[in-house]
């Protein structure tokens, strides 16, 4: 069970509180946990990541264990500490504008 | 008693204003999507409870809502516009090719008769439609495809489709709008597009009567009278007799034919109206009074109409989606402002009242009679 805090307008869209919880099927990679969160909301598809691309929409971030998973590809693994619950995988809306 | 709702979209969420048919007393509801830029929400003219509203962040994307509830409640539905086949390239703003990327819808278009149709007007500009309420949109990819696609540019605000009107009397014919690629129009449901540019001159392109490459702000017309088109564009108040075919120029005394919105009447097809801005590089009333002007000869003649509005110190801007009518007699006029302002006039055009004067920025105005 990997938890995820989402930024707060991914809350009010998904309607959920400040973390949600995700069982994944496969590997705990970034692309692996974007995947079981977009199919367990589904509302979420295209808000983090392009539908098309699948790349990551520019003003989003990925942030686990105080590193930033932003730039790495999919198929990077996340850290023991996210995958064994005791951190959260952290998808933050990036400083901008007003 | 008939009522009218108005639907609002800002640069940080919806309004829902609701009133009686007296138009003196509105309740106001929203933020809804608040913090989201919303710049269109439309209700079906087949199901009025039935309201698309287009929510866009620069940092999440494009979420579509659906009200079943004439906007008490939303639930988001499909917001995946896929351009059909391979997307090509349009024009850059430095003269090169730059590829098709899907930003945002600007407007939505109910059909008239089912509540589950509805078009979208895109940025990259294209068309889409869904027949299953949102919750899937296809391309028609036939208006993107004509053979100028190649050429269009973006405007300032984006290479943007942002009008889109259905003929009342054939809905196999469409009229849309593209800043700044101009007017197109289809005769057989959208599966072919056809230019409809000749008449209109802009100054700011290489070649003054090209084509395509005019930058359309509005096209508006009225029900009973679906040949004959008026259109704002970047400078110039046009007008078209013959379905987009030829444009003459309309603006007359117009103190300036800058300005985005246009619209017309409800029970009288000559009479339209605009907000005369200022210029392109200073895009606010003329002499910080703010005035709509009404022709009632279908263009050429215009009065100011003032009545209620800022007459000093005003420098707010109306938007190309910002103005709107109802269909109750006298018919009601109504726009939103750059400065959070929506106003009404409950006797087309004559006097006008502040309805909310604190708004977000608002991008849109649609206005809905109800029975």
């Amino acid at each position: 069970m990997i938890r995820v805090v989402l930024p707060q307008h991914l809350r009010t869209l998904a309607r959920v509180g400040d973390e949600v919880a995700i069982d994944l099927d496969g590997p705990a990679t970034l692309g692996g946990v974007l995947d079981a969160l977009e199919r367990r909301y589904p509302v979420l598809r295209g808000t983090i990541r392009d539908h098309v691309t699948r790349r990551r929409r520019p003003f989003v971030r990925f942030y686990a264990c105080e590193e930033d998973y932003s730039h790495h590809p999919a198929d990077t693994m996340l850290p023991d500490a996210v995958v064994n619950g005791d951190e959260p995988f952290l998808v933050v809306g990036a400083m901008a504008g007003g | 008693m008939a009522g009218v709702r108005l639907l609002v979209g800002t640069r940080k969420g919806a309004f829902v204003l609701t009133s009686d048919g007296t138009r003196r007393n509105w309740d106001v509801s929203g933020p809804h999507f608040g913090g989201w830029e919303v710049y269109h929400l439309k209700g079906s003219p087949a199901d009025p409870d039935r309201i698309y509203a287009s929510q866009s962040s620069g940092w999440f994307g494009q979420v579509v809502q659906r009200s079943d509830d004439g906007g008490r409640t939303w639930e988001a539905v499909g917001n995946a516009f896929v351009y059909d086949g391979v997307p090509g390239t349009h024009q850059w703003y430095d003269g090169t090719p730059h590829p098709w990327e899907f930003k945002r819808v600007w407007h939505f278009e109910p059909s008239p008769t089912d509540p589950d149709t509805v078009y979208a007007g895109v940025e990259d500009a294209a068309l889409f439609r869904t027949t299953d309420g949102g919750r899937t949109w296809h391309e028609l990819p036939g208006l993107r495809g004509h053979g100028s696609g190649a050429h269009w540019a973006p405007g300032a605000g984006g290479l943007c489709l942002h009008t889109i009107l259905i003929d009342p009397a054939d809905a196999n014919r469409m009229f849309v709008a593209i800043s700044a690629a101009g007017a197109f129009r289809t005769d057989d449901g959208g599966a072919s597009w056809k230019a409809i540019n000749r008449g209109l001159r802009s100054e700011g392109i290489p070649d003054p009567d090209a084509e395509v490459g005019h930058c359309v702000h509005r096209i508006a017309l009225h029900p009973s009278r679906p040949d004959v088109l008026f259109m704002q564009k970047h400078w110039d108040v046009m007008r078209s007799d013959d379905g987009g075919d030829t444009w003459h120029e309309v603006s007359g005394n117009l103190p300036t034919d800058f300005g985005f919105v246009i619209d017309v009447h409800a029970h009288e097809p000559e009479t339209i109206y605009v907000v005369p801005i200022r210029s392109d590089s200073e895009h606010y009333p003329p002499d910080g009074r703010l005035r709509v002007y009404r022709s009632r000869t279908g263009g050429h003649e215009w009065e100011p109409l003032g009545k209620g509005l800022p007459q000093q110190h005003c420098y707010v801007n109306v938007l190309r989606e910002a103005m709107a009518v109802d269909r109750l007699d006298p018919c009601g006029v109504y726009f939103g402002t750059t400065g959070g302002q929506v106003y009404g006039s409950s006797d087309a055009g004559d006097s006008w009242t502040a309805i909310v004067r604190d708004l977000p920025p608002v991008v849109s105005v649609e206005a809905q009679t109800l029975p």
